[in-house]
């Protein structure tokens, strides 16, 4: 009953949200005010169905209704409640019904939050989500029916993938699609102004603030993904350059650019076809991902379960939405009259530097993503595009990215010079050559790279820093802008991603060893002792669990437990791995294959600065947070200038 | 010139798109790895029987002027199971000249495995550490090789053949109506 | 009818003992039943579900010379695992990406240059068994495709820069009697 409950909510979601994306555009072309009010109503509403139809889902997998099919296929009455809630979208029918209601809620939020924007605007926002809407509730409805019923209803279901029952892995998908799905909000504003022609700095401070949001939360998302790949996979790898990471990365990468161009379109009126296309481009990047993901045209290790026919929809989709925007943006954008001039040593310069490198590094990972998609259809050649690849092209352009990177803030609007910058710079300058020289001669004198990049790490760091440290001198510290601190820590914290990645995976220990209960191995300075080998029973799994006694100059330092889980329902196994970390670097075990007879074979690894790519990711997210709470963006509406309208 | 800067994303994405509707259309499986082995001299065998009293494999089983079936198998590999009535069928109504190699199996199993499905083999040699198979560009069992009269490989199937392997390009090959 | 089928699949187990991990399409078995198009898609959903997230390289396995082995270990990581989905041989349990390791290392006992190892593995599984794809014909685009984005698309604006640099900067057109007459009008307030 409440199946049908669910399913009827997203029937009648449909129904609104062919009205919002409909009656609105009519009313803001006529400038009929009843119908553009329209838009809010129904945003809310259709935000409220979706909501009902999810709860229902969450709800029968909370109850173990196996009645319903997707139930059955991804759900146990054994599982922890935890599991069976994200087991709700650990699938493609409920994942695909979470990005509608975040589609929605954002819609909810734009017609709640959006009392600053003009009613044109606001309701073509509005229709234009609902448009986007109208298309995932169809996909659900038609292809995807997440409350297909099935009869006779089975004893009990089939239980979730072991690999996604992880606490991780539990909360990835909705921040990731927060993230993707925000950047809906800056496609709907991008083509709303195309529709209205117009693209000026009230725009700009419009759109910047969900454009940050989103940002934000995809910056979580990936962050989270990749420290479940580390801890999951069992060998302390992070980043694997896999067609979903892929996918997550690209929209990343275009909303990061975004961020920065739109800041020109609101301080000097320039670069506004440009941004305008890049507000395109994250959404139809989220798209893509998806359509990569979903439609079994590559093949990745962590894919949901992939379907040529669903494919075919979501490339029409992606066509219709993607395509819509891009031609609407071919026939009007040429319209839009750039602004501001300025030399190319100034701060638009560095900002339009900036997009340069993050487009081609977006350019750069689409291209490895669908190089073998390409060249097997065009010769039958099979190639593979993997780590070494994207370390011989994309790591090397973050190179000058990062150079430019401090030197940006300290360049003045319009013309600047770039020796007083970099005078200003000096300290920084003069610390992270230090740091390269002391990664040289003190950590590892072979791999000359890994100390340039952590030099690069250390420089990001204390050259976004300094650009606190007039306001430090003065004391004017406690006044500065949220927007500006924001940057800052953003950027700081960028390095502190640089300095984790570098040092966990450029100067690494790692052992081996088969060992038996009893027996006690040297690592790295620590004395390790496998106390002895459990077996364990979990609320649907049973693990062998290893007891390593690790101790330092005689004196107990720490106990690590690391097991392998064998699923019962799915006769699949899963080593979790056991990490202690004081920050500063992980010390991480994993149990391997093994009998009492000849020993099981651990593994143990020290992974220096480690938890700082996660840690620096969360911050660099925190920055984009403290910038969203400025108060230029909460209050202070800010109003369109006359002689733009009258230049039309 | 300007305007064709505006219209570049668009024609990307017509692009990107063509690729992706033909993909997904022309049947293509993401999964698939190629073989380079097609078109080339088959490679090196040199394996011990699996049955026992029976002479070792050589190259000289591969270049009789007759065209030969290699097939790789294990025991424990149920997809085997799934194909080898159409090897048997092949052996006896067509009188194909099929090899017989077990990947990573211990003799006995192997053989007892033949026993129960019965031995289609004419010749069988046994891989236990699956160095051949290396050379042989193999990824798993089963998989299946094609090779001509003159010793070059002709097809390669990567997974068990089917019915429809079968009557579209194994039989043709045999009575040498395919290259 | 996708319902049912999909159901009567998960209800398979897939295989647990270790020896099966190198077996393609475990799950081919009896199934004349689904088309073969949709045997497959659904194929490729259960070999993810089989790439393990064991580990690699096993202690039985490391040569005794550590120069040896630490480039055995530069090259299996770029080495693709054959069966597996974008996982490299010394991140691979898989039976094959064990052959591979251990060819690997035989090879470089037996005196090989790190480019003869590549050019082994090449020959007998194409260029799809590198991760880093070899610079040639069919892969020009690949490499040069986004350089050569960046290059075309500095060019353009530095030469853009320029060109807006030569013209010389208009001056606004001196303030004529009626606009000067408002203007000390409106600055008097």
């Amino acid at each position: 009953m409440v199946a049908e409950l669910g399913h009827f909510a997203l029937i009648l979601a449909l129904a609104v949200a062919l009205v919002q994306g409909t009656l609105p555009l009519v009313g803001a072309s006529r400038g009929d005010l009843r119908l553009m009010s329209l838009g809010r109503t129904a945003a809310l509403t259709q935000a409220f169905l979706v909501l009902l139809s999810f709860g229902a889902l969450t709800q029968a997998y909370v109850t173990s209704d196996f009645s319903v099919l997707n139930v059955v296929a991804n759900s146990h009455s054994a599982k922890p409640l935890l599991y069976k809630i994200s087991g709700v979208w650990g699938n493609h029918e409920g994942s695909m019904l979470l990005w509608a209601l975040i589609l929605a809620l954002f819609g909810a939020a734009v017609a709640i939050f959006g009392n600053n924007l003009p009613d044109t605007l606001r309701s073509r926002v509005l229709a234009i989500q609902a448009l986007i809407g109208v298309g995932f509730l169809a996909f659900l409805l038609f292809t995807s029916n997440p409350f297909e019923r099935v009869f006779p209803a089975p004893p009990d279901g089939n239980g979730l993938n072991p690999l996604l029952q992880d606490p991780g892995l539990a909360f990835h998908p909705p921040l990731l699609y927060l993230g993707y799905v925000g950047f809906s909000v800056t496609y709907a504003f991008a083509v709303a102004a195309l529709l209205e022609g117009r693209v000026d700095a009230a725009w700009a401070r419009w759109v910047r603030p969900w454009a940050l949001a989103a940002w934000c939360f995809l910056t979580l998302g990936i962050a989270l993904g990749s420290w479940w790949a580390y801890y999951i996979l069992g060998w302390g790898g992070f980043w694997f350059w896999d067609p979903v990471e892929n996918a997550s990365l690209m929209p990343w990468l275009a909303g990061t650019a975004l961020l920065h161009s739109a800041i020109v379109v609101e301080k000097r009126d320039a670069l506004k076809s440009w941004t305008v296309l890049l507000a395109l481009l994250a959404f139809s990047l989220s798209l893509l991902g998806t359509f990569l993901v979903r439609s079994g045209v590559l093949t990745s290790v962590h894919a949901f379960a992939q379907d040529p026919a669903r494919g075919m929809f979501i490339l029409a989709f992606l066509l219709l939405v993607t395509g819509g925007g891009l031609a609407l943006y071919a026939w009007r954008a040429p319209q839009l009259q750039g602004g501001g001039l300025f030399q190319p040593v100034s701060r638009e310069g560095a900002l339009i530097l900036n997009n340069l490198l993050l487009c081609t590094l977006a350019a750069t990972v689409l291209l490895g993503t669908l190089y073998p998609l390409f060249l097997d259809l065009l010769t039958g050649n099979k190639v593979s595009v993997g780590p070494p690849f994207f370390n011989a092209t994309f790591v090397p352009l973050c190179a000058p990215l990062f150079a430019a990177l401090c030197v940006g803030p300290f360049l003045g609007w319009k013309r600047a010079e770039l020796g007083p910058a970099l005078m200003r710079l000096r300290i920084a300058l003069v610390v992270s050559l230090a740091a390269i020289v002391v990664a040289m001669t003190m950590i590892d004198s072979r791999s000359t790279l890994a100390a340039l990049a952590f030099g690069f790490g250390v420089w990001l760091i204390v050259g976004s820093l300094a650009s606190l440290s007039d306001r430090v001198r003065s004391g004017t510290l406690r006044t500065i802008p949220r927007s500006t601190l924001g940057m800052v820590i953003s950027h700081a914290s960028l390095g502190v991603v640089v300095l984790g990645s570098v040092a966990t995976s450029s100067w690494n220990t790692e052992l081996m060893q088969t060992m038996k209960p009893g027996d006690r191995v040297d690592f790295a300075g620590y004395s390790v002792l496998l106390e002895r080998m459990d077996e364990v029973r979990g609320p649907n799994y049973i693990a062998e669990r290893a007891t390593l006694n690790v101790s330092v100059g005689g004196k107990p330092y720490t106990v690590l437990q690391p097991e392998r889980r064998l699923f019962t329902v799915q006769r699949r196994q899963i080593a979790e791995t056991a990490i202690q970390t004081n920050l500063l670097r992980d010390f991480y075990a994993t149990l391997g294959e093994g009998d009492p007879r000849q020993g099981w074979v651990i593994r143990l690894y020290l992974n220096p600065l480690a938890p700082w790519i996660w840690l620096g990711a969360a911050l660099c997210a925190l920055g984009g947070f403290v910038s969203l709470s400025d108060r230029r963006l909460r209050i202070g509406a800010p109003s369109r200038k006359p002689v733009l309208q009258a230049a039309e | 010139m300007r305007r064709l800067l505006f219209i570049l994303p668009l024609l990307t994405l017509a692009l990107m798109a063509g690729f992706f509707a033909w993909s997904l259309t022309s049947g293509r499986d993401p999964a698939s790895i190629g073989s380079v082995m097609v078109g080339r001299p088959a490679p090196k065998l040199d394996l011990p029987a699996l049955r026992p009293g029976e002479a070792p494999l050589t190259d000289a089983d591969l270049r009789t002027g007759k065209p030969v079936i290699v097939n790789f198998f294990a025991s424990w590999c149920t997809p085997c199971l799934a194909e080898h009535p159409l090897f048997t069928r092949l052996a006896e109504r067509e009188g194909a000249t099929i090899i017989g190699i077990a990947w990573k199996n211990k003799r006995d199993d192997a053989l007892a495995w033949l026993k129960k499905l019965g031995d289609p083999f004419k010749l069988a040699g046994l891989d236990l550490d699956a160095r051949t198979g290396l050379d042989w560009g193999l990824s798993g069992v089963p998989e299946t090789y094609l090779i001509d009269g003159n010793g070059i490989v002709r097809r390669h199937y990567r997974g068990p053949i089917t019915e429809r392997d079968l009557t579209e390009t194994i039989l043709p090959f045999l009575k040498g109506t395919v290259k | 009818m996708i319902g049912s089928r999909r159901l009567f699949f998960m209800f398979l187990s897939p295989l647990g003992e270790r020896s099966g991990e190198g077996v393609r399409r475990p799950l081919t078995q009896p199934l004349p039943l689904a088309g073969e198009r949709s045997l497959k898609g659904w194929l490729c959903v259960f070999l993810l579900l089989f790439t393990l997230p064991a580990l690699a390289v096993e202690p039985s396995e490391i040569l005794p010379d550590p120069a040896l082995e630490s480039r055995a270990r530069e090259i299996g990581r770029s080495l693709r695992c054959v069966v597996c989905q974008n996982q490299s041989i010394d991140d691979s349990s898989a039976e094959v990406a064990r052959d591979m390791r251990r060819a690997v290392r035989e090879r470089l006992t037996a005196g090989d240059s790190d480019r003869d190892v590549f050019a082994f593995m090449v020959a007998r599984y194409g260029d799809y068994v590198l991760l880093k794809p070899p610079f040639k014909a069919g892969t020009l685009v690949l490499w040069l495709g986004a350089p050569l984005v960046l290059l075309v698309a500095g060019a353009a604006l530095l030469v853009a820069a320029r060109r807006r640099r030569a013209q010389p900067i208009v001056p606004p057109k001196p303030l004529d009697e009626e606009e000067r007459r408002r203007l000390d009008a409106l600055l008097k307030g």
